[in-house]
């Protein structure tokens, strides 16, 4: 009894957890709330919302298949944050990852299998490259990373497009669109008459593959040392200019590779009208799972699911899809606020002194608030 | 190709263009660099803009008085500042995520809030809104050239001309510039000269907050005359970029403005002699970034200039003698 007690009350890890939930739950509450606001069916809208997925098979695999670009998405950005950097150029890197893919996929003859592995591999350094920029800006001139990130994203946006309407286009339909992939381009299917495609089993190798790194690897150790203080890893030796260039080059390689997996499972042309922005989502699953790899999965699956909810509504009833931005912010807003972590880890403090016996526990609590305090950022 | 840009560069017509397309990005950047000045990154600024283009395109639609609407949209832009606030200030948060989240808001709220009034999620073409009046400025509008460039433009782009002289005047001779100065540079040493950093920031961001809503509603009442989902297209992070370009000052603000506005209206010309429009919609961020990149990479080396000099001049003769 008391092992299971101390489990829950000694362990650091459990008021973030705390705060992660609540920033979900009240999300999901403001929007319900504002569902009833707005919708004139409220309660079949909130139907719709909260049982997306267990209403239609469709919208079941449907949330499997939003999962993987984010997932690609969250984990760039959990490196990024695993360094402290605030970069978004991810949002580029997938972009031109998916134009990458696009013209590997319409311009090679490969065989299946090699065809969409070198589109990615392609696609990821090009996205690697992409997402050097920012970095190589901070460090030799100390430009602030998510200011020129949010510049490079326009323009590689824009350079994407250009490239799609005047190298890949498919003169012969009306809507834009590149040449249609190759048939050995794209990655079978999972299950037969869904869209479920083998790129979520990709998403999840690479999952297992960025944790690995992150938390068993030297290179990975050395990311998050910088990240905690760059000093002391300057000072400890460490090559810190080059740690921080490599984080960011396979930071990008995930985007990059996220945005071939898409086109490869998901289209059978380029098609995009406009940026999807994944990397938006990236931001929100990032710190959803606390810039831990292991728990993206858990975060892109509560992600889909608003997703899902808010499309299958938004699609049956008054209620317009873009409501989850609320929803996004409003939990970037709660997981961000220190007060409020503070609030959690404050709580649990207090209920440790009062099981203790009076003065020796006030005297031990006092430092250890401190350092709670000085602790989240 | 040479020619025709010359051909532009000397046409009334384009200068126009230039003073139109700056006036906006002069506005946001303006309350980027008070901001900055304060010690507070303000990233919400492209959603200040967001939403102060739709709340004064809904406000004057229901009214059928642009001023009703531009009062309202400053107010919503100066809303959302004050969210910011809120968050870094009172509840410790990290200011630029902060931003980010309410930019993400901003962007899917307006399309959500559009399409709750309007059933379209692109344009409120639908919506009966009103359009700022442009001036005519007698005795100027004669003047040959300057006539043309100058007399004509709408209201906010002269009151962005007036913006810079009121950000300089506030930053540079008033108490209160000295203050959020002062709080930006060292906020121990203003909380031991008795300022309160909390209240400055606040009072910068609000600033920001009006300045970016004048920005929002000329971008949906003057500029355009509809509210089109994503109609700040990013002026909000140029802003950012600008700030650091201006060198935080409110003169600097019109060069970096500028910068963007000039390409920003050359993109409109060359659209028309056939240059993909895809690589001339690029050209207002790439060099915004291009200067803001040149100016930090100065700065940067200015700063350790400054460094090296007072270095010097204390340390002791012989290391002198080795540095030479």
């Amino acid at each position: 009894m008391n092992t299971i007690r101390r489990f829950f009350t000694d362990r650091d890890s459990l008021a973030p957890i705390l705060v992660t939930v609540f920033a979900g739950l009240f999300s999901l509450l403001a929007g319900i709330v504002l569902i009833f606001i707005v919708s004139k069916n409220p309660v079949q809208s909130v139907r719709n919302f909260l049982l997306a997925p267990f209403l239609r098979s469709y919208n079941f695999y449907y949330l499997l298949i939003v999962m993987v670009p984010i997932t690609f998405t969250g984990l760039a950005l959990c490196i990024i944050y695993q360094l402290r950097y605030m970069s978004l150029i991810v949002d580029a890197s997938f972009y031109t990852g998916a134009v990458v893919a696009t013209a590997v996929g319409t311009q090679l003859a490969l065989p299946p299998g090699l065809h969409p592995a070198v589109a990615m591999l392609a696609a990821g350094i090009v996205g690697g490259i992409i997402g050097l920029l920012p970095a190589v800006l901070k460090i030799k001139w100390r430009a602030n990373e998510l200011v020129s990130s949010l510049m490079l994203n326009y323009v590689f946006y824009f350079f994407g497009s250009f490239i799609i309407l005047y190298f890949l286009r498919d003169r012969s339909q009306t809507i834009l669109s590149s040449l249609p992939f190759k048939a050995s381009f794209r990655l079978p299917r999972l299950v037969e008459n869904t869209q479920l495609h083998a790129g979520f089993i990709i998403a999840a190798v690479f999952v297992v593959l960025v944790s690995i790194f992150l938390f068993r690897t030297r290179w990975g150790y050395e990311i998050r040392l910088t990240g905690a203080n760059q000093k002391f890893a300057n000072y400890a030796g460490l090559p810190v200019a080059s740690i921080i260039l490599y984080a960011h080059f396979i930071s990008g390689f995930l985007g990059g590779v996220g945005g071939a997996v898409e086109m490869a499972g998901l289209y059978r042309a380029f098609i995009w009208q406009m940026n999807p922005s994944y990397a938006w989502d990236g931001v929100i699953v990032a710190m959803l799972a606390r810039k831990n790899p292991k728990f993206v999965p858990i975060s892109a699956l509560f992600f889909a699911y608003l997703r899902v909810g808010a499309d299958f509504m938004s699609r049956r009833g008054d209620v317009a899809f873009e409501f989850i931005t609320l929803l996004q912010g409003l939990i970037i807003l709660i997981l961000a606020s220190d007060r409020i972590v503070n609030y959690f880890k404050e709580r649990r403090l207090k209920r440790q002194v009062l099981s203790k016996t009076g003065a020796e526990a006030g005297a031990e609590a006092s430092p250890g608030a401190g350092a709670a305090q000085g602790g989240a950022r | 190709m040479i020619e025709f840009i010359l051909g532009v560069l000397t046409s009334a017509n384009y200068w126009f263009i230039v003073l139109r397309s700056t006036a906006p990005i002069l506005l946001v950047t303006l309350g980027a660099v008070i901001t900055e000045q304060a010690g507070i990154k303000n990233m919400a600024l492209e959603g200040s803009m967001l939403w102060a283009a739709l709340t004064g395109v809904i406000a004057s639609a229901a009214t059928g008085n642009a001023w009703v609407g531009l009062a309202a949209g400053i107010g919503a832009s100066v809303l959302v500042a004050l969210i910011l606030g809120f968050f870094a200030l009172k509840l410790d948060a990290n200011a630029v995520l902060c931003g980010v989240a309410l930019n993400l808001v901003a962007t899917g709220g307006t399309v959500f809030v559009l399409f709750s009034l309007t059933g379209d999620k692109g344009i409120s073409s639908s919506l009966p809104s009103k359009v700022l009046p442009a001036l005519t400025i007698p005795f100027v509008k004669d003047i040959p050239w300057i006539g043309k460039v100058i007399s004509g433009q709408n209201i906010i782009v002269y009151i962005s001309a007036l913006a810079v002289i009121v950000i300089d005047l506030i930053l540079r001779r008033f108490t209160i510039g000295r203050r959020i100065r002062a709080t930006g540079e060292n906020i121990e040493a203003a909380r031991a000269a008795g300022i309160d950093p909390v209240r400055i920031k606040f009072f910068s961001l609000i600033v920001s907050g009006i300045l970016a809503g004048f920005a929002g509603c000329f971008l949906s009442m003057g500029y355009t005359s509809n509210f089109t989902s994503g109609i700040a297209a990013g002026r909000g992070y140029v802003a950012n970029a600008a700030q650091v370009v201006a060198g935080g000052t409110a003169v600097g603000s019109i060069f970096a403005a500028m910068l963007f506005g000039l390409m920003d209206a050359m993109a409109t010309f060359l659209q028309n002699v056939g240059m993909p429009p895809e690589l001339i919609q690029a050209l207002p961020y790439a060099v915004t970034i291009l200067g803001f990149v040149v100016v930090t990479f100065i700065r940067d080396r200015r700063e350790a200039e400054r460094k090296r000099r007072l270095f010097s001049k204390n340390s002791v003769p012989s290391a002198q003698a080795r540095a030479s």
